[in-house]
């Protein structure tokens, strides 16, 4: 927006308002504060006279402070910032970055670690499990091969009993058919 | 979900499940943060396009014919390094130690480096980036001093993150942060390493791809970010006049052989898992080719982003520039612009030189920011954090590209796992005893324990250390003895033969030349090279103290002497087996020639292992 006479209105009516605030006497009008130096940058001087007392300025320290006070309605009177709208010797304080009670990384690192020893924990029972069903299979071998001395056969690494008794169908059509067969 | 029971070949060893996976392991373990961060770097400053000319000329007579050789030895020996070597000759059982050792010493200090991406990861959830902004002063009046003086970035990696010591020799603390993320580092690499191939091979898909992704989409953004012509435009420019640097080529050389990961055992663990009558000749070739495009495709995005920093960086020296001299002069805004800058400048200067000589303004030069070029941790954690910044939807960039980083070290180091893993797992007192998953996880508990001393206020110092001197030297020793020993040792005839019944073809003329001669000649010149170079500059390093004078440049300091020793006996260390064994089996042959009873070993012959 343009600097033009109307902002220069606003601009006296916050700086009056900011001493009434600051010194919570209601005398001060926006006829007290002076422009003064407008230049094209939009830099300028100002003071604010004090009406009770004739022809005195308010000291600077007092309207320094007042405008700190209230920098904040200021900026925002001028949709502006405390970089685009500079004061000159007023430096503005910092306000502390907000800091959550957990850091957030911390929340993130738990998430990874906890899916890290999930997998971990699977991994290793999974294997453990294998190995459990390779030992089991290896000694039910083993104790068929000494019970009786009949080699066990084997079929795509089962051993032919189990093969019969629990697992797979009987198909009827060739079972049942024995004429089919041709007698020796 | 149930895990597969494996499907061994006669002699019980593992195999991968199709060539995809073995093809894609090699291309993982060779793809790593180097050709990230260390081939644009090498680009920029050896006159860009121009590098490429002793680039390919390493690769082609050094890089190929290496990486041919190490695979076709373990596919034809079916064993780990150590194992391999000793299966060549007794007295070469040295280079497969050495190898081992490497892998070892490369392993402790590259997960820490993975540790910090880590840790960068978990930070870029928060909203600002945590490098973005300065913490305030104890009596909160204004910003931290030390993040004052340097950058936001640059307090970031070394306060917040490394909280680093000024001297080497101030060991510092142990930081709790960096603890709890190596401990998350080495848990993943056991989690992907806990059966061997098993486990890497399924892992292996998503870890050597997603980087390929991840590089993709950079690369369009980046070419839509302004300056990216500017740091592209830089970045190929050839300067011929550079080839006439002797260091040029010994960069291109050195960058060729570590790249491809050679001589770490790793890519013989690999390729020991392959069927034998298996084309390796044209994996390698693969392998070295994908490599090399992978860099090349990689310095695109890091040269786009290099120049939108420089443009950024330039155009906010510019601007300060006119704040101070609208203030200065009362000018109206916008009067002054970045296009009629340099009008203005010469105006004024001409009628008011002593307003402008008041303002003490900088200098802007764009070349001058272009010419900033890091390499390493500091082109990752610091460079690129800064332009991560500046661009919109900074998160989102921050996580991607730290997943990358990730991935990509993450499948070098299976690599390296595996270079340690295979040959333990052949000692015979160690395969019968103990479980795979429990063998990997002593190896990951012991690496962790070793590895906390570089979780110290001292830590990144020597991490360089390693680096410069473990990861460096030994590993030219050992390609030198490698390709000696399989070219004069075991003959190049009985190997052409064996490389012959292993694809079907024997090979040509070019593999027979740079085998015998020049990938030897070409070692032995690099080596010598490099160790002149090493021993003429006095080894210093770049030291990060707030309260030096010139902060905040780094302080240069120079190693004391009990460092140096170290750094000796890191390079020495796994170059030292080498004669110890040829040494140790000479004795012991000379003590056996006495005894009439003794038979000599058999010949050992690669058809000959499978029968």
């Amino acid at each position: 927006y343009a600097w033009d006479a109307n902002e220069e209105y606003l601009f006296k009516a916050m700086v009056a308002f900011a001493l009434r605030r600051y010194s919570s006497k209601s005398t001060t009008q926006i006829s007290n504060v002076l422009l003064c130096n407008v230049t094209d940058r939009v830099s300028f001087w100002f003071v604010v006279t004090d009406s009770s007392k004739n022809v005195t300025t308010v000291p600077g320290s007092e309207v320094e402070a007042a405008i700190r006070m209230n920098r904040n309605r200021i900026n925002s009177a001028f949709l502006l910032s405390d970089k685009t709208l500079q004061f000159l010797k007023i430096t503005s304080t910092l306000s502390p970055p907000v800091e959550p009670s957990t850091p957030v990384w911390l929340i993130v690192f738990g998430v990874v670690l906890c899916l890290i020893v999930a997998g971990i924990f699977f991994l290793v029972v999974a294997g453990v499990q294998q190995r459990k069903k390779k030992n089991k299979q290896s000694t039910e071998r083993e104790n068929l091969e000494e019970k009786g001395e009949v080699a066990v056969t084997v079929e795509n690494g089962i051993p032919c009993e189990t093969l019969d008794l629990k697992a797979g169908h009987i198909n009827g059509v060739f079972a049942a058919d024995d004429e089919r067969f041709t007698s020796l | 979900l149930s895990v597969p029971p494996e499907i061994p070949k006669e002699d019980g060893r593992p195999k991968w499940d199709n060539k995809f996976q073995y093809i894609l392991s090699c291309i993982g373990f060779a793809v790593g943060l180097g050709n990230v961060w260390r081939f644009p770097y090498l680009c920029q400053i050896h006159g860009g396009g121009a590098f490429l000319i002793p680039y390919f000329i390493a690769l082609l007579f050094e890089g190929i014919p290496l990486l041919h050789l190490e695979l076709a030895l373990g596919q034809c020996l079916r064993k780990g390094s150590i194992g391999a070597w000793n299966a060549i000759s007794p007295y070469l059982g040295g280079v497969g130690v050495g190898s081992w050792m490497v892998s070892v010493l490369v392993s402790l200090y590259y997960n820490t480096v993975l540790t910090w991406v880590m840790w960068y990861f978990i930070n870029s959830f928060q909203e600002p980036l945590p490098w973005s902004v300065c913490p305030l002063n104890e009596n909160r009046t204004g910003l931290n001093e030390e993040c004052y003086e340097s950058t936001t970035v640059n307090y970031f990696w070394y306060r917040k993150t490394l909280n680093i010591t000024p001297d080497v020799t101030e060991s510092g603390t142990l930081q709790w942060w960096l603890i709890l993320c190596l401990a998350a580092c080495w848990a993943i690499v056991y989690l992907c390493t806990i059966r061997g191939i098993e486990t890497t091979g399924k892992a292996i898909y998503v870890t050597a791809i997603f980087p390929y992704l991840v590089l993709t989409i950079f690369l369009i953004h980046g070419l839509t970010l302004p300056g990216a012509t500017d740091g592209l435009a830089y970045l190929f420019t050839p300067n011929l006049n550079t080839l006439k640097n002797p260091r040029v080529w010994l960069d291109a050389a050195t960058q060729i052989f570590f790249s491809l990961s050679l001589a770490f055992g790793g890519l013989i663990a690999f390729s020991s898992y392959n069927p034998q009558k298996n084309d390796c000749e044209k994996d390698a070739v693969t392998v070295a080719i994908v490599n090399s495009m992978t860099s090349l495709y990689a310095s695109i995005p890091v040269f786009s982003v290099l120049g939108f920093k420089a443009t950024t960086g330039y155009w906010d020296c510019l601007d300060r520039n006119i704040i101070s001299i609208i203030n200065e002069f009362d000018l109206p805004e916008e009067s002054i612009m970045r296009q009629n800058y340099t009008a203005w400048i010469s105006f004024l200067n001409s009628s008011y030189p002593e307003k402008i000589a008041g303002l003490k303004l900088k200098s802007c030069d764009l070349q001058e920011f272009l010419d900033q070029s890091v390499s390493g941790t500091g082109l990752a954690f610091i460079i690129f954090t800064q332009a991560i910044i500046l661009m919109p939807g900074s998160q989102a960039w921050a996580i991607l590209f730290f997943i990358m980083l990730f991935s990509l070290g993450l499948s070098s180091m299976f690599g390296n796992i595996e270079g340690v893993f295979t040959p333990l797992l052949e000692l015979p007192m160690i395969s019968k005893s103990i479980p795979k998953e429990l063998l990997s996880g002593i190896i990951c508990l012991i690496c962790f324990l070793i590895a906390l001393c570089f979780t110290l206020g001292s830590g990144s110092y020597w991490i360089d250390i390693f680096d410069s001197y473990a990861g460096s030297l030994p590993l030219l020793v050992i390609a030198f003895f490698e390709v000696i020993g399989v070219a004069y040792v075991y003959k190049i005839k009985r190997f052409s033969k064996d490389v012959k019944w292993m694809t079907g073809r024997k090979p040509n003329l070019y593999w027979q030349i740079t085998w015998r001669f020049i990938s030897p000649l070409l070692l032995l010149i690099v080596f010598v090279t490099f160790v002149t170079l090493q021993i003429q500059k006095p080894s210093s390093y770049a030291a990060w103290n707030p309260k030096h004078e010139g902060f905040p440049m780094k302080e240069e300091k120079v190693y004391p002497p009990w460092v140096l020793a170290i750094c000796v006996l890191l390079a020495v260390l796994p170059c030292v087996f080498v004669p110890l064994v040829a040494l140790f089996h000479l004795i012991k042959r000379m003590c056996r020639n006495k005894d009439p009873s003794f038979v000599p070993p058999a010949v050992f012959s690669c058809q000959g292992a499978n029968s």
